[in-house]
């Protein structure tokens, strides 16, 4: 076992991806601060630096873990599976790289969906899994975040999505376009009916998967210095042939151009997000005593 | 070979050739024989091309330069055309057409990517090329929330490269603009019929193109990314644009069996840049068709039908055990 790893070191341009997870070994250097640390303590930190906050990616339990009660949930609709509608094969069948995906996540596609409690809260939570496929939005995943919104809407708990995603997956073309306006029609249906969304965009949040539903929550909560974007950094410097500037795209960026409500360090989020459900939320205890005192009401006066 | 010939069409260039050097000769009866033969060839070379387009192939015609833009449809099949302008946020974006008209006589509301088709370099600079930016989706949904307010239909024209990839548009939030046009249309309390008659360039295709009924042009063609994106991206090459173009199944046949689309409207034999005239004649009658099928509904059993068709997309490609 190594000793010591470093994490993928970043390609050198102003648009570079932000290093991913934290690699497995004992201590880690910090891609940004180049701090080196025990990866326990970076673990027990929320994968967040102590030194410079630079906010390491989670894959979807980390992600669960960290904002359910107890970390502790329920898993739904982990059996569904792309059947490769398209047959599609590049320099690769993408039969392979769905099998090479589930033997190195565990996961069937690039989504896990958990109803669990925040803060006392129940909620129903969709998490990507960015190793699945750099967590491309396919079929699979369009299905799941569709049911997802349809189980909050249908208990009328509160809708969490945390977004990390490349986009739609080209392996299984207009279908997976198609899944932006599925998701987007389930989410007028949840608006409509007054249940909360909350959409949190971590890094990576790019593509089809912005323009769908990371950018309609009721409020959009970024973690910092995370990539948000429709077009990638690349296309959008060769269509203006020019280099981009410096923290375009990244979270601050959207917050300053009015796309997103919050930026929020990962080690404050489940508090923010705890305290924004309780204004979108009637306080737990209190709805089903009214009811029942309205029911008791009912009851007298048609004695 | 003439500026209007694609590159798969070569064999026509070299007839229509002749036929140049032949009408540069005094006239005789015999060459004028040799004239229509020519031409009889042309036509049976074209007929036989497009009766078995390659997926590149139907890429190339879907992008022709002069292919028929929504205004060259309004002008043929719609009157009393008025044009609407503005996002009333920041700007009026030519990449989106959208106006009052009448349409068999009853008021519809037409909106439409625009990628200066047709015209010369000048009207596709103004166009931007048919990337719309923010404000013209702002601008799509304003005017589709006008035929909500008024009871009328929407009829959408889609053809577009991609939503404008550029530092403005992220500034100002394609991303939102899209997303916000994808929600609000699915909910929208009017009867809407999307024509999808150039280019169905992704996201930025989507963002105007959710409906009641879908139509899509014989050589349309409708894709998550462009073929020279996908190839740069999965064989790191954008040369390899033709196997791009074969596995994405972007063409009409591929997204009919998928359910993305509805119908599949036909186009004159060599694309309907060819004939302008013919191509909006032989959409009149599925759009027609189209539009009163889906006006007749019940608005509550309209927009739960078609809930009910964007929920079921993608079901063909999932297993659930
Ligand atoms: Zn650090």
């Amino acid at each position: 076992m190594a000793w010591f790893k470093k994490a993928r070191t970043p390609r050198t341009s102003s648009t570079t991806e932000k290093p991913s997870r934290v690699p497995e070994g004992l201590w880690v250097k910090c891609p940004d601060c180049a701090q080196i640390l025990y990866n326990k303590d970076l673990e027990k930190n929320l994968a967040v630096c102590p030194k410079c906050a630079h906010h390491f990616r989670l894959n979807a339990a980390e992600r669960l873990r960290m904002l359910l009660d107890r970390g502790r949930w329920t898993e739904h609709h982990a059996g569904l599976s792309s059947t490769d509608p398209l047959g599609f094969t590049d320099t690769k069948a993408y039969r392979d790289r769905l099998r090479t995906a589930e033997q190195a996540t565990g996961a069937k596609d690039a989504v896990v969906v958990a109803s669990g409690q925040l803060d006392g809260i129940d909620v129903v939570v969709a998490a990507m899994e960015y190793a699945f496929i750099g967590g491309s939005m396919g079929v699979v995943v369009g299905e799941k975040i569709t049911r997802a919104i349809e189980q909050a809407l249908d208990r009328r708990q509160p809708l969490i999505i945390v977004s990390c995603s490349g986009g739609a997956r080209m392996m299984e073309g207009a279908l997976s376009l198609m899944q932006m306006a599925k998701i987007c029609a389930a989410l007028a249906r949840l608006d409509r009916a007054r249940v909360p969304y909350i959409s949190v965009l971590t890094d990576p949040t790019t593509g089809g998967v912005t323009a769908s539903f990371a950018m309609l929550g009721d409020l959009n909560v970024a973690e910092p210095k995370a990539l948000i974007g429709f077009a990638g950094p690349r296309v959008i410097e060769q269509t203006i042939r020019q280099k981009l500037p410096e923290g375009f795209q990244r979270s601050e960026f959207l917050l300053e151009h009015g796309m997103i409500d919050l930026v929020v360090d990962r080690r404050e989020l489940k508090a923010t997000l705890a305290r924004a459900l309780r204004f979108m939320v009637a306080a737990p205890a209190l709805e089903p005593q009214v009811a029942v005192a309205a029911m008791a009401d009912a009851d007298q006066s048609s004695r | 070979m003439p500026p209007d010939l694609l590159e798969f069409e070569e064999p026509i260039g070299v007839l229509l050739k002749e036929i140049e050097a032949l009408s540069m000769l005094p006239q005789t009866p015999e060459r004028q024989r040799s004239i229509e033969r020519l031409q009889a060839e042309i036509e049976s070379i074209r007929a036989d091309l497009y009766s078995r387009l390659t997926p590149w192939q139907r890429v190339l015609v879907a992008r022709h330069p002069s292919r028929p833009t929504v205004l060259d449809y309004v002008e043929r099949l719609f009157t009393e055309f008025i044009e609407i302008g503005g996002d009333r946020r920041f700007a009026d974006d030519h990449a989106v057409v959208a106006g009052f008209a009448r349409y068999k006589g009853e008021p519809v509301m037409v909106i439409g990517h625009h990628k200066g088709g047709g015209g010369d370099t000048k009207q596709k600079v103004y166009r931007n090329f048919g990337y719309a930016k923010p404000e013209g989706y702002r601008k799509a949904l304003r005017a589709m929330k006008l035929a909500e307010k008024f009871g009328r239909a929407v009829i959408a024209f889609i053809d577009t490269p991609a939503a404008y990839p550029g530092v403005e548009s992220e500034e100002r939030g394609i991303a939102e603009a899209i997303a916000y046009n994808l929600r609000e249309m699915a909910a929208l309390d009017a009867p809407i019929v999307v024509a999808v008659h150039g280019e169905g360039g992704s996201g930025g295709a989507l963002g105007i193109a959710i409906g009641d009924r879908i139509l899509m042009h014989e050589f349309a063609i409708y894709s998550v990314i462009p073929p020279e994106g996908c190839a740069a991206i999965l064989w790191r090459d954008s040369g390899r644009k033709i196997e791009a173009a074969e596995a994405l199944k972007l063409t009409a046949p591929d997204l009919l069996a998928f359910g993305v689309i509805d119908e599949i409207v036909p186009e004159p034999t060599g694309g309907a840049h060819t004939n302008p005239d013919l191509a909006a004649s032989l959409l009149d009658g599925p759009l027609a068709r189209a539009l009163a099928d889906v006006s007749t509904r019940e608005p509550a059993a309209r927009l739960e039908a078609r809930y009910r068709k964007f929920r079921a997309m993608g079901n063909v490609g999932i297993a659930e055990p």
